[in-house]
């Protein structure tokens, strides 16, 4: 039975990247934390510019407000002969100070997002992921290369420009990689575009943002960045079918898998499980997390997922098969492991 | 503008003209003033109208919905405090934010304003009431019933689960199929009901009760806060009313309004909502920024500098407030080019707000500051609203807001904006107003333990909540993982609220002490404020409706409370023996006319009784016995209209001053006649959200539009229909014109007839498209068709009504050419409704064949 509702074993914490003296109070803001699902510890082009502006805003919003709120004090505190000028503030500091600031803000917005939206005008590899209630369906696409389908984890190279295309197969989702890049929504009938450069391999964490009823809380995705040139051996990898059972066990297991039915919902390639309606598991085994995000990804959790994925996470749309014999259930759950 | 005369000297300048009334006034005067405005004893308060009794009713109903939406936030608030805690489970902690959510804004923050203008409006006004006394007071009892109704859900576990904003698909019939997203629907009906009828109230009460001289340029800053409010629920709120009636129709029809495999939108919600949803916030936040400018000038003891740029300032808000929906809407995929305007036009609206920032620092900075308790909020609320302020900048910055939105940034930023531009306001208004509700304070020691509770509370509370976004946690969480650097901002966040909580508390036990009578006695204007609000009132108002030469009043015109007290101004009694108000021009407030007032009355008791559970049956789907409600809420309302329009009868009377004004005037300058046609700028509101809503879903499928023309109803329906409507009109017209004439036989066949009219138009519509085959549920062009045929139909329905009561009021004789209020109304609306049916057939019908 799974104990621990997060993705994975801890990593080493990693210092935030970050230029001259902003460095050092990003620091202290981010002493005790991870940043693998962190805006403020980017890992791709697209984060670490927004987070520049970030620290534009903050600094020149701390600025205004303690400037303001000095003027206030003071306003409260001195003396009415000794407070300078009357309708002058309201002309200087409510309208001509933000009608300059402001101006020069929307046009620095307005080359930011520009460049955002042109990162990858020629990507290398599109993905396609569709939200379903609570989990994300991953298509890979390649200039030239058939589609290759997996789940609930995304694996891309760095540096090179990926598109993600992303829409839903029910409610409205929203697709959230902080530490990579801003989030956009997934809504029913639209395919909606971010294009991303990640810079720095590693694992993080992306969740959706946008409430899409009863576990918007358990939609979770691991995103893992990786040399260009392991990601090309792991693409290559991942195109192959489920292995034959190697062992009784294992063997077992996957008889199992049949004999419960599970091919009506989902697919490993290889077999005769074909289904779309829930994740693709030909790899699951070499996956970080199951149940989106939502547990450590071995025997035990896999064998305890499918026991009680009501209980684990109520409501979503596979049922607990509490009705299997314990040995039985730990043969199904060594074979999925066994997906690599 | 001269400065306040603190010491009552007496003043130098010309010597004030004699009073309008020669004072020492006969005392019976008095005795009749307090005979007609007597509240009704025992039970039958409730029939009560008096916008004192009911402007406190309302607030109190409005803050014990805040208690209710508050305490489920401190749950929401224990359930986070740890991570995978298993306090609440995902049910009741989606039911909660939603419920907390829905009830923060629509039950709690829209209502307050509207109370506290019913409250304070005609007080700053010294009217006698507000213009429909009886209109105000059937929306509360709509709202108290609803109100109730809607909480009730928490109860049987069936509260709403899908977020305040309610974004479908999720909450449509696919994937929320119980009655939980109908409670959602029916507690915004009320506060629709509530808004508009409130809206109508305050623009026509501002308008046209002002007190003689009280031109525009004089009017209270509160005044123009809520004139411009009430300005944009007008054109908001429709477009929320078409929202919620296209989801209901979806869910019980399954008309694919927002269903994207049938030609829908799932941003055609998100459009209407958030025009609707952004001007909300202002609606809130501008009768807050309206009070605060009333409160400092009283604590720094001299005007509000730069007065007419803060006036220019709410008026510019309400305008480009209208122009940002789309903020809400940064991460939906819309193209970069139309991002950028809605985020120019987002940061531009930072600039009223700075205005009347300034305005006040400098107003206080100009004088000589009193530190009491709604000092103190005011100070808390500019600490926290300049930085709410200052990220709701950053969050109109696209990039950055495809960070921040939908995570607990947002969260953070729109509890600074509206606890901190509402909340702070509304506490420092109970402790700055409570004197003039019963003559004593509120406690300065009580009330600053639960400022720094309160402010220290909200800080701890939310600013942590910038940072818990910016690591990544979205909003709307039930639970998190314990190893993203969460949990000590959420563990911090929760003791925050509790705080908060705790500050709440002690408010709500000062004014409990103060009821019991606890509460020191104080004088007639202790704060030494400028507006009239500070003459001492009863039931009836002041004792006479004073002639105001100036913006603060009190301060400039020595003695003038005491004349006023003493009967020395307008109306100081009640010449026709019933309750009155001078209506007055809406630029000069030159006096017009003395408008006789509706008194108490059980009709709109129980009209708001029935609207309730007509709503009611609705929501559980009892949709047959949801008739019986729905006849009777009609029939108290056509009951409490009855007794009013009633003609001149009595001579013109002496208002003081050498002025004798008619008691009954028709026409354009009638006040009900402005009641109606603000009403009809709200229908004709919504009549365009429906085309808006029909041209959107048309770019977004044009593929479901016929693709010939041969599939639609021939053009024969279209010029039948036209005719049909067009006649309708001229049969109005023709009664008009028989009524002028005293001709009572061509009034009734001209009503009768417009009414048949009206009724053959609405059949021909429905029947071209049923007759063409047209079906509802198959795609959005049908759903849309047929919802621009149902809203006609819906006008049809309400003319049915009207003009047989108006026909039933000639029959008895109460309907003649000196006596036509009651018929200019209906006819304003009859008009419209033709008016309106042409428009909407030549969209149905030639629309689609434009494009074949």
């Amino acid at each position: 039975m799974p104990t621990r509702r997060t993705g994975r074993p801890r990593t080493p914490p990693r210092w935030p990247r970050l230029d001259g003296g902003l460095a050092l109070a990003a620091v202290l803001l981010l002493a005790a934390c991870e940043g693998r699902q962190s805006a403020l510890d980017p890992g791709a082009a697209n984060a670490r510019d927004i987070l520049v502006t970030t620290w534009v805003l903050f600094v020149g919003g701390t600025v205004i407000f303690v400037g303001v709120m000095a003027l206030a004090v003071w306003a409260v505190v001195a003396s009415p002969e000794r407070f300078p000028g009357a309708r002058s503030w309201v002309i200087g500091g409510g309208i001509v100070f933000p009608v300059v600031t402001l101006t020069v803000l929307q046009v620095h917005e307005f080359g930011l997002a520009r460049r955002l939206v042109t990162l990858a005008a020629d990507p290398a590899l599109t993905v396609e992921v569709t939200g379903h209630m609570w989990w994300w369906d991953v298509r890979y696409r390649e200039p030239g290369g058939g589609p290759l389908r997996s789940a609930n984890e995304i694996v891309i190279p760095a540096g090179r420009p990926v598109e993600f295309r992303v829409d839903s197969a029910d409610v409205i989702h929203s697709f959230w990689m902080p530490s990579l890049a801003g989030k956009i929504d997934m809504i029913p009938g639209r395919v909606n575009r971010l294009s991303i450069v990640a810079e720095r391999p590693g694992v993080y964490r992306g969740q959706c943002a946008e409430y899409c009823g009863a576990q918007h809380a358990l939609m979770a995705f691991d995103v893992i960045v990786m040399e260009p040139e392991r990601f090309d051996a792991w693409l290559a990898d991942q195109r192959r079918p489920a292995p034959d059972p190697a062992e009784p066990e294992l063997a077992r297991g996957r008889d199992a898998f049949f004999a419960f039915g599970c091919q009506s919902c989902h697919a490993v390639r290889g077999t005769p499980a074909v289904s779309r309606i829930g994740p693709d598991l030909t790899h699951v085994g070499g996956r970080l997390s199951i149940g989106a995000g939502s547990f450590a990804t071995n025997v035990g959790s896999l064998a305890g997922w499918i026991a009680s994925a009501q209980h684990l996470k109520p409501e979503n749309r596979m049922p607990s098969f509490d009705v299997m014999d314990g040995e039985t259930l730990r043969a199904m759950a060594a074979w999925l492991e066994s997906l690599k | 503008m001269t400065p306040p005369d603190q010491h009552a000297a007496p003043s130098i300048g010309p010597l004030p003209s004699p009073l309008p009334s020669p004072l020492p006034r006969p005392p019976e005067e008095l005795r009749a003033l307090r005979r007609v405005w007597r509240m009704p004893k025992g039970i039958a308060v409730l029939t009560e109208v008096n916008n004192n009794l009911i402007g406190c009713l309302y607030i109190g109903t409005a803050l014990l919905f805040f208690v209710i939406s508050g305490l489920l936030a401190l749950a929401m608030r224990a359930q986070l405090a740890l991570p995978e805690n298993d306090l609440l489970d995902h049910g009741t902690y989606n039911q909660f934010f939603t419920v907390h959510g829905t009830g923060m804004m629509f039950l709690f923050a829209v209502p307050i304003v509207e109370a506290i203008g019913v409250y304070l409006i005609p007080a700053m006004l010294a009217a006698r009431d507000l213009p429909f006394p009886r209109l105000s007071a059937f929306a509360f009892w709509a709202y108290f019933f609803g109100g109730t109704f809607f909480f009730c859900s928490l109860i049987f576990d069936a509260a709403p689960d899908g977020g305040w904003f309610m974004y479908p698909p999720l909450t449509s019939f696919e994937f929320s199929p119980g009655i939980n997203a109908d409670f959602w629907l029916l507690g915004i009906g009320f506060i629709e009901i509530s808004a508009i009828a409130g809206a109508i109230e305050i623009i026509v009460g501002i308008l046209r009760t002002r007190p003689p001289g009280m031109t525009l340029d004089k009017l209270p800053i509160f005044c123009w806060s809520m004139l411009v409010m009430a300005g944009m629920i007008v054109f908001a709120f429709p477009a929320v009313i078409v929202a919620t009636l296209l989801l209901e129709l979806e869910r019980v029809f399954q008309w694919p309004f927002f269903i994207a495999e049938l030609g829908g939108d799932a941003l055609l919600w998100q459009h209407l909502f958030w025009f609707f949803g952004h001007p909300e916030v202002y609606i809130i936040f501008l009768p807050a920024a309206g009070l605060v400018s009333m409160m400092v000038p009283t604590l720094a003891q001299r005007p509000l500098i730069g007065h007419n740029l803060v006036v220019l300032a709410l008026v510019g808000t309400g305008f480009f407030s209208f122009g940002l929906w789309v903020h809400h809407m940064f991460t939906t995929g819309i193209p970069q080019l139309s991002l950028s305007f809605f985020s120019a036009a987002s940061m531009a609206v930072a600039v009223p707000s700075g205005i009347q920032v300034f305005a006040w620092i400098a107003t206080l900075g100009k004088g000589r500051v009193r530190w009491i308790v709604p000092t103190w909020f005011m100070m808390g609320f500019l600490f926290i609203f300049v930085l709410g302020g200052l990220t709701g900048v950053m969050v109109a910055v696209v990039p950055f807001d495809w960070q921040v939105h939908d995570s607990y940034f947002i969260v953070a930023h729109l509890h600074y904006v509206l606890i901190g531009g509402m909340v702070f306001p509304l506490f420092a208004t109970l402790y700055y107003w409570w004197p003039t509700l019963n003559g004593t304070m509120l406690s300065e020691r009580l009330g600053r333990w639960a400022f720094w509770l309160m402010f220290g509370g909200f800080n701890i509370a939310f600013f942590p909540m910038h940072i818990a976004g910016l690591l990544g946690m979205p909003r709307r969480v039930y639970t998190y993982p314990g190893d993203l650097g969460w949990n000590a901002l959420n563990m911090v966040s929760t003791v925050g609220a509790f705080i908060l909580a705790a500050g709440v508390a002690i408010v709500l036990l000062d004014m409990a002490r103060n009821a019991l009578g606890r509460g020191r006695p104080t004088g007639d204007n202790p704060w030494n404020a400028g507006t009239l609000d500070w003459i001492p009132n009863d039931n009836y108002a002041t004792r006479s409706i004073p002639r105001v030469t100036s913006l603060y009043p009190l301060w400039d015109q020595p003695g003038l409370s005491r004349q006023v007290q003493e009967g020395g101004h307008y109306l100081p009694g009640a010449p026709t023996g019933r309750r009155e108000t001078i209506i007055t021009s809406p630029i000069e407030a030159k006096p017009q006319y003395l408008m006789p007032m509706p008194g108490p009355h059980w009709g709109h008791v129980l009209a708001g009784l029935f609207t309730a559970l007509h709503f009611m049956c609705l929501t559980v789907q009892w949709y047959w016995l949801s008739l019986v409600p729905a006849v009777l809420a009609i029939a108290m309302v056509m009951w409490w209209l009855w007794g009013l329009d009633l003609g001149e009868d009595a001579p013109p009377q002496d208002i003081g001053g050498g002025q004798r004004v008619p008691v009954y005037v028709q026409g354009a300058s009638n006040h009900s006649w402005w009641g109606m046609v603000v009403l009809l700028l709200v229908d004709g509101t919504a009549f365009t959200c429906i085309v808006f809503a029909y041209l959107f879903l048309w770019t977004v499928s044009p593929d479901v539009w016929p693709a010939d023309s041969g599939a639609l109803p021939g053009l024969e329906w279209y010029a039948g229909g036209v005719a049909l409507w067009v006649a309708a009109a001229l049969a109005l017209r023709w009664a008009s014109g028989s009524l002028r004439r005293n001709r009572r036989a061509g009034l009734l066949a001209g009503l009768a007839a417009t009414l048949l009219l009206m009724v053959g138009g609405i059949v021909t519509d429905a029947w071209a498209q049923i007759d063409s085959g047209l079906v509802g549920a198959a795609s959005a062009y049908g759903a849309i068709t047929y919802m621009l045929v149902a809203w006609q139909g819906f006008h049809v329905a309400v003319m049915l009504l009207m003009i047989g009561y108006t026909l039933a009021r000639t029959v008895c004789g109460l309907v003649h050419a000196e006596r036509r209020v009651t018929f200019d109304n209906i006819a304003l609306m009859g008009w419209y409704t033709a008016a309106q049916g042409v428009l909407a057939l030549s969209v149905v019908h030639l629309f689609p064949r434009f494009l074949a």
